[in-house]
């Protein structure tokens, strides 16, 4: 089962957390490989803790949630404090700059909040991370990921979301040594 | 791998996409959570396809609805949970004693009442058999996948139409509420309802013994007949005879009985060689896959069977299983339903185990491994 | 035969309620106020729950459906919605509309969806042999209330009106020109149209409360009733009948061919 890849994404809800999921599966789609996408839903999906799931497979996926993910993106404090700090070696973390990661954890960080913020809109922070996600994995090609996300953002906000990619790319580029 | 020409679908949206493939032009219902995304696309999609959605004000309402609309010729569909499921029981009774074609669905969630709204479970599963009062039929499909929910909700279409009753399709709030990438048939079968001949005389609720079944003429289309829940003869007058009253039970349940080796569907899995056999339905199905798949690797010889209709349930293919394997775990995610199904079955040809979990979340691998292994150690 | 008998399955008869009933003058008007309005019957289609009253779909030569307690207006509407081209009636009892039905009652008003309903109100929960209804008067006696009924009643005409119904009239088992005319206006009305009848039961409401039998009742009906006009200063004594409201609004039907259009669907 070793070519089965997992994601949980993790934020706080409106983040987009559950679109980029929706992005991430519908890219692997166009690469020719199968993904399932979940989240949780419930009160914690009004403003509280958001999560979506994505696993990723060349071959048939039998159990649709993440087992131990390789990979948890998280985008605030309390999605790292639920879903990041217990993360075990095996396991990447992807979080956002403004998270305190301690020493020797195995993570990846970008200041993926503060960007958004200031150089696009607070809205396209999934966005960034979803660049960021398939910049530093490859899970998906760049060319699928676009075009899955140009389908699925509001209309109006294509250039705007595409931009938000390319930075999720350069910050990958930038954390991987690239 | 490489399967492409997928679309990425909701199991909700993948239903609403079958039925409006199946023909589904009439939508009536009342929101409920997790089937409410089933709702949402009808009511996007119906109007746009020829077709009509209406919210009523309560679950109740919904289904009467919908009955009224299949019998004003449409194809006809409700939807909803547990709760809903409940409310809806005695109307679910009125479409098998009347004989019209309706779809329902019903999306579990965790129970009794309000219970988890948000969270899986598989507690209807009896219900769905036992749930409105009186002798009935059943056809309950119960989908373990997005591209089922497509599928199933097609089938489930076309049996209704064939046998003129109810048919369900159940699945749990996981299925109902992942993506995951559809390739859309190209072909389909679909199956419409028969119609009476113009000139010949039209007997509705003639019993037909295993012949097809009498065809439903739409109000509206120029035959006049009365239709009643009340105990009735063949054109649907009440009747207190006690011959009719045997002769119409046992026509409407016969009529989908004698034709379960058509209905019922099921899927195995590393069953040749098995020692160990897993029944499990839906998203719990995919769990007990993955474990056996994990098992296999390590040398334990175990195998699936996924009852696809739940009802009638494969008992054929149990029976045949259970006859060479003797030791059988059933994880459900509930305090044990199917698991009398499964012991009616055997009947002490093997060992049966329920591994129940009632968390309000899916069965998780790790889990369901650690207890099945427990079991087979024993 | 008088043509209006083409509107009754007379091979159905005797029907099944008691001697001095008034139900069967209410289904005598409909078939009336079929025959005067030419129905076809084959586009024709009437509804009913479970009561005594309900038993009358089946005597009515058309496409009829008799459902469960209480859901005959959502089984109607979805007749009328699937297939706007029937002529849908529904009729139904003060316990299957009020009760029981209160809900569907409503917001079938609310919608206002092209059906003409029909309450045979008797007072009682007749068929299952005298049980209070929403409509039994307070202080009367049931074999639920054996010392004195303490509900209050709903007024079915206001109650219709304030949920926002397009025609809205009563009439008695007594009056029955007016009631045909009532029912007539009723199917005409493109909306939803409530005709609200007093009708005896003498077995289950009169005798017990000593109103006495058929004709004593219909005597009751002719003494209090009185034709309703605007402003009219309400004397608590008398059955106000005639035409409440009589007005023109949207109808759901002809709303949603507004939705196939924005959805960019086909008729």
């Amino acid at each position: 089962m070793s070519e089965r890849i997992e994601f949980r994404l993790s934020g706080s809800g409106g983040q987009g957390i559950i679109t980029a999921g929706i992005v991430l599966a519908s890219a692997a789609l166009y690469d020719g490989k199968n993904a399932i996408q979940s989240q949780s839903y419930g009160p914690e999906a009004r403003g509280g803790a958001s999560k979506a799931e994505v696993v990723i497979s060349d071959s048939f996926i039998d159990y649709p949630k993440a087992t131990i993910p390789n990979y948890v993106l998280c985008l605030t404090k309390e999605a790292y404090r639920a879903y990041g700090e217990n993360a075990n070696e095996d396991i990447t973390v992807m979080a956002d700059s403004s998270i305190e990661i301690p020493e020797g954890k195995k993570a990846l960080t970008a200041p993926i909040i503060e960007t958004a913020a200031k150089e696009f809109r607070p809205m396209v922070a999934n966005t960034i991370a979803l660049g960021f996600i398939v910049g530093c994995t490859g899970v998906v090609s760049q060319e699928s990921v676009i075009k899955a996300l140009l389908e699925r953002v509001p209309k109006g906000t294509e250039e705007l979301n595409e931009k938000a990619l390319y930075k999720g790319f350069e910050f990958a580029d930038t954390v991987m040594g690239r | 791998m490489a399967e492409k020409n997928k679309i990425l679908l909701q199991g909700n949206e993948a239903c609403v996409l079958g039925a409006i493939r199946a023909g589904m032009k009439f939508y009536a219902g009342y929101p409920i959570t997790p089937s409410s995304e089933i709702a949402e696309k009808a009511a996007e999609l119906l109007p746009k396809h020829g077709g009509k959605f209406i919210q009523m004000e309560d679950e109740i309402a919904g289904i009467a609805c919908a009955i009224g609309g299949s019998l004003a010729g449409l194809k006809s569909m409700t939807a909803t949970s547990g709760p809903g499921f409940s409310l809806k029981q005695e109307n679910l009774g009125y479409a098998c004693i009347a004989e019209i074609p309706l779809v329902v669905v019903n999306i579990m969630r965790m129970g009794p009442s309000t219970g988890l709204p948000t969270s899986p479970a598989q507690g209807d599963l009896m219900q769905a058999k036992w749930g409105t009062h009186g002798d009935h039929p059943v056809i309950c499909y119960y989908p373990s996948s997005v591209r089922e929910m497509y599928e199933y909700t097609i089938k489930a279409f076309n049996m209704a139409e064939k046998f003129r009753t109810p048919v369900l399709v159940m699945t749990d709030e996981v299925i109902a509420h992942m993506r995951a990438g559809v390739e859309i048939p190209e072909e389909v079968e679909i199956i419409d309802r028969k119609k009476p001949e113009w000139g010949k005389s039209y007997l509705p609720f003639k019993v037909t013994d295993g012949e097809e079944i009498a065809p439903l003429a739409a109000f509206g289309s120029g035959f006049r007949f009365h239709v009643t829940g009340l105990a009735h003869d063949e054109m649907g007058f009440p009747s207190n005879n006690p011959l009719r009253n045997d002769e119409m039970i046992r026509h409407i349940c016969a009529k989908v009985d004698k034709c379960n080796d058509e209905i019922v569907e099921s899927a195995e899995h590393f069953t040749d060689d098995a020692e160990v056999l897993f029944v499990a339905c839906g998203s719990v199905a995919r769990t007990a896959l993955y474990v056996v798949k994990q098992m296999r690797s390590e040398g334990v010889k175990a195998g699936l069977l996924i009852p696809k209709t739940v009802w009638p349930f494969p008992e054929k293919a149990l029976k045949a299983l259970s006859s060479r394997i003797h030791k059988i775990i059933v994880p459900e995610m509930n305090m044990g339903q199917l698991v009398y199904e499964v012991e009616r079955i055997v009947k002490g040809d093997s060992t049966v185990t329920l591994l129940e979990k009632v968390t309000g979340e899916l069965f998780k691998t790790e889990e369901m491994y650690n207890k099945a292994m427990a079991v087979i150690k024993q | 035969m008088s043509s209006w008998l083409n509107y009754l399955r007379t091979h159905r008869f005797p029907h099944i309620w008691c001697a001095g009933c008034g139900n069967g003058t209410v289904i005598n008007a409909m078939a009336r106020a079929a025959e005067d309005l030419k129905l076809n019957k084959d586009k024709t289609s009437v509804v009913s729950g479970i009561g005594c009253s309900s038993r009358g779909s089946g005597y009515l030569d058309c496409c009829t459906l008799h459902t469960t307690h209480g859901r005959a207006l959502p089984f109607a509407t979805g007749l009328k919605f699937a297939n706007p081209e029937l002529e849908v009636l529904v009729v139904s009892g003060d316990g299957d509309a009020t009760a029981i039905g209160g809900n569907h009652f409503i917001h079938a008003a609310r919608r206002n969806i092209d059906l003409t309903l029909v309450i045979m109100n008797n007072n009682i929960y007749g068929m299952t042999s005298g049980q209070y209804s929403p409509l039994t008067p307070t202080g009367a006696l049931a074999t639920t209330a054996p010392y004195g009924n303490i509900d209050r009643t709903f007024d079915i005409c206001k109650l219709a009106e304030a949920s926002g119904a397009t025609y809205v009239a009563r009439a008695t088992s007594y009056h029955v020109s007016l009631l045909k005319k009532c029912i007539e206006n009723g199917i005409k009305n493109k909306g939803f149209s409530v005709i609200e009848v007093l009708t005896q039961c003498p077995t289950y409401f009169g005798r017990r409360n000593k109103i006495g039998n058929a004709p004593q009742m219909l005597r009751w009906y002719k003494d209090r009733g009185v034709l309703w006009k605007p402003g009219t200063k309400e004397d608590p004594d008398k059955i106000y009948l005639g035409e409440f409201v009589n007005v023109t609004d949207s109808e759901y039907c002809e709303s949603y061919e507004a939705v196939i259009e924005k959805a960019g669907g086909k008729k």
